[in-house]
């Protein structure tokens, strides 16, 4: 592997804490930002998602470079298996949007739908036929 | 006949594309098991995109502190501490993992006994963690992948009554104020309150379960890679007993095996990492 095994024993242990510090740290984070380590103090959900998002990519790149050791694979493997993952973070983009997009939706039909017509507009009549259908509609 | 133009036409490579060479330097079977981790990344990866979809779809959603804020022994008001106490347990047993995959590089038999036992008990801590708290969901809370009692109020009220558990009667609230309807004697039992700000103000409206969906993500991809963890320990097992009996000795490659199944390891530990961002961080 092209390290000793004491040094590999200390790697080992220096990770670890430093995934399990980040860990706690996103707690504290979590609860702080939602008030419950500083009373009344609330952070914005985009600051708290973000920062969550950046300590957990840190986390995930200490575990597989470190753990599953692909630091010290070829740079061939590493591209076969990580460059695909890029396309996660179009799905993810492409996603969100989509269900914001939903929302904006769903908000649309029952504004709709709740809105009240003081003066309803009745389309001009232009003949028997049309009078029916609206009839039949209403 | 093109078979013999070929090879005198790329002489050079010849030797290159003959077999018997490693480009990535890692066996069939390692390989092999990083694109099946890479094609259980984008499994994972689509479960929690569709949480995270629905999520941002819907007007509200359960909050992550109040949902999981019992502790075992009774405690309650304790936000992620259990959650936080499980995530340890897997990062501790990938700590473990590592050391084995270290003693088997050095052909030290009974190191990687250890190591690998102390793994599996880790895991089961992990899968007993997790039915822990699925009970307290089912059984406590009423969660079922249809329904869902959890949820947060949309506008600012009072309640015009008392739940006999942590609400009482004239009790204030604000937009995002989570809510648990309780279950009384099999019956549902819905709040009502008066909206003091908006729109409706003044309106009596009563507590409405949450987000469907809620349930059926939590169950599903919690319990997917429940599964995994599952699966790691049934895989680690045997492996474990392969170590003990000497079957690995022989094969002189540094214990590749264990090597490999701390690969797969590692990997639901990585999951983790994201399953505790989606589901509990944010």
């Amino acid at each position: 592997m092209g390290h000793s095994y004491e040094k590999s024993k200390k790697d080992a242990t220096k990770f670890i804490l430093i995934l399990a510090a980040i860990t706690l740290f996103e707690v504290f984070f979590a609860l702080l930002g939602k008030g419950y380590i500083v009373e009344g103090l609330h952070f914005p959900l985009i600051a708290m998602a973000g920062a969550m998002i950046i300590m957990s990519l840190i986390k995930a790149y200490l575990i597989v470079y470190e753990f599953m050791h692909m630091k010290y694979e070829v740079p061939g493997l590493v591209k076969t298996v990580l460059l695909p993952t890029l396309l996660l973070v179009w799905a993810v983009i492409a996603f969100f949007y989509e269900g914001r997009d939903w929302q904006k939706r769903r908000d649309l039909i029952t504004d709709k739908n709740n809105q009240k017509i003081e003066n309803p507009v009745v389309p001009r009549q232009t003949g028997m036929k049309t009078t029916k259908k609206i009839k039949s509609i209403g | 006949m093109a078979e013999t133009l070929t090879h005198t036409a790329h002489e050079g490579e010849e030797k290159l594309w003959d077999g018997g060479k490693s480009p990535f330097k890692a066996s069939y079977g390692k390989l092999m098991m990083w694109y099946f981790l890479l094609s259980d990344a984008f499994t994972f990866a689509g479960f929690l995109i569709a949480y995270g979809t629905l999520r941002s779809s819907m007007p509200t959603w359960p909050v992550p502190d109040f949902v999981f804020s019992i502790f075992p022994g009774g405690f309650h008001n304790t936000p992620l501490y259990f959650v936080t106490v499980m995530t340890f347990i897997l990062l501790f047993s990938s700590f473990t993992m590592v050391r084995a995959v270290q003693e088997g590089h050095r052909e030290n038999k009974n190191g990687v006994v250890f190591w690998m036992v102390l793994t599996i008990l880790g895991g089961i801590a992990f899968l007993g963690s997790q039915a822990w708290e699925w009970t307290t969901l089912i059984k406590g809370e009423h969660v079922s992948v249809t329904t869902n009692p959890f949820s947060a109020h949309t506008e600012s009220g009072v309640y015009l009554a008392g739940d006999g558990h942590d609400i009482k009667e004239g009790d204030t609230f604000e937009v995002g104020t989570p809510y648990l309807i309780h279950k009384h004697d099999g019956e549902w039992e819905f709040l009502k309150y008066k909206v003091t700000e908006g729109e409706d103000a003044g309106k009596i409206k009563q507590q409405s379960f949450g987000p469907k969906a809620f349930g059926a993500l939590f169950f599903f991809i919690t319990g997917f890679h429940g599964f995994h963890v599952l699966s790691g320990i049934i895989f680690l097992i045997i492996i474990c007993v392969n170590v003990a009996t000497g079957l690995y000795v022989k094969r002189k490659n540094g214990y590749e095996m264990v090597e490999k199944i701390g690969l797969y390891w590692h990997f639901v530990d990585l999951v983790w990492v994201f399953v505790f961002l989606v589901f509990y961080l944010i």
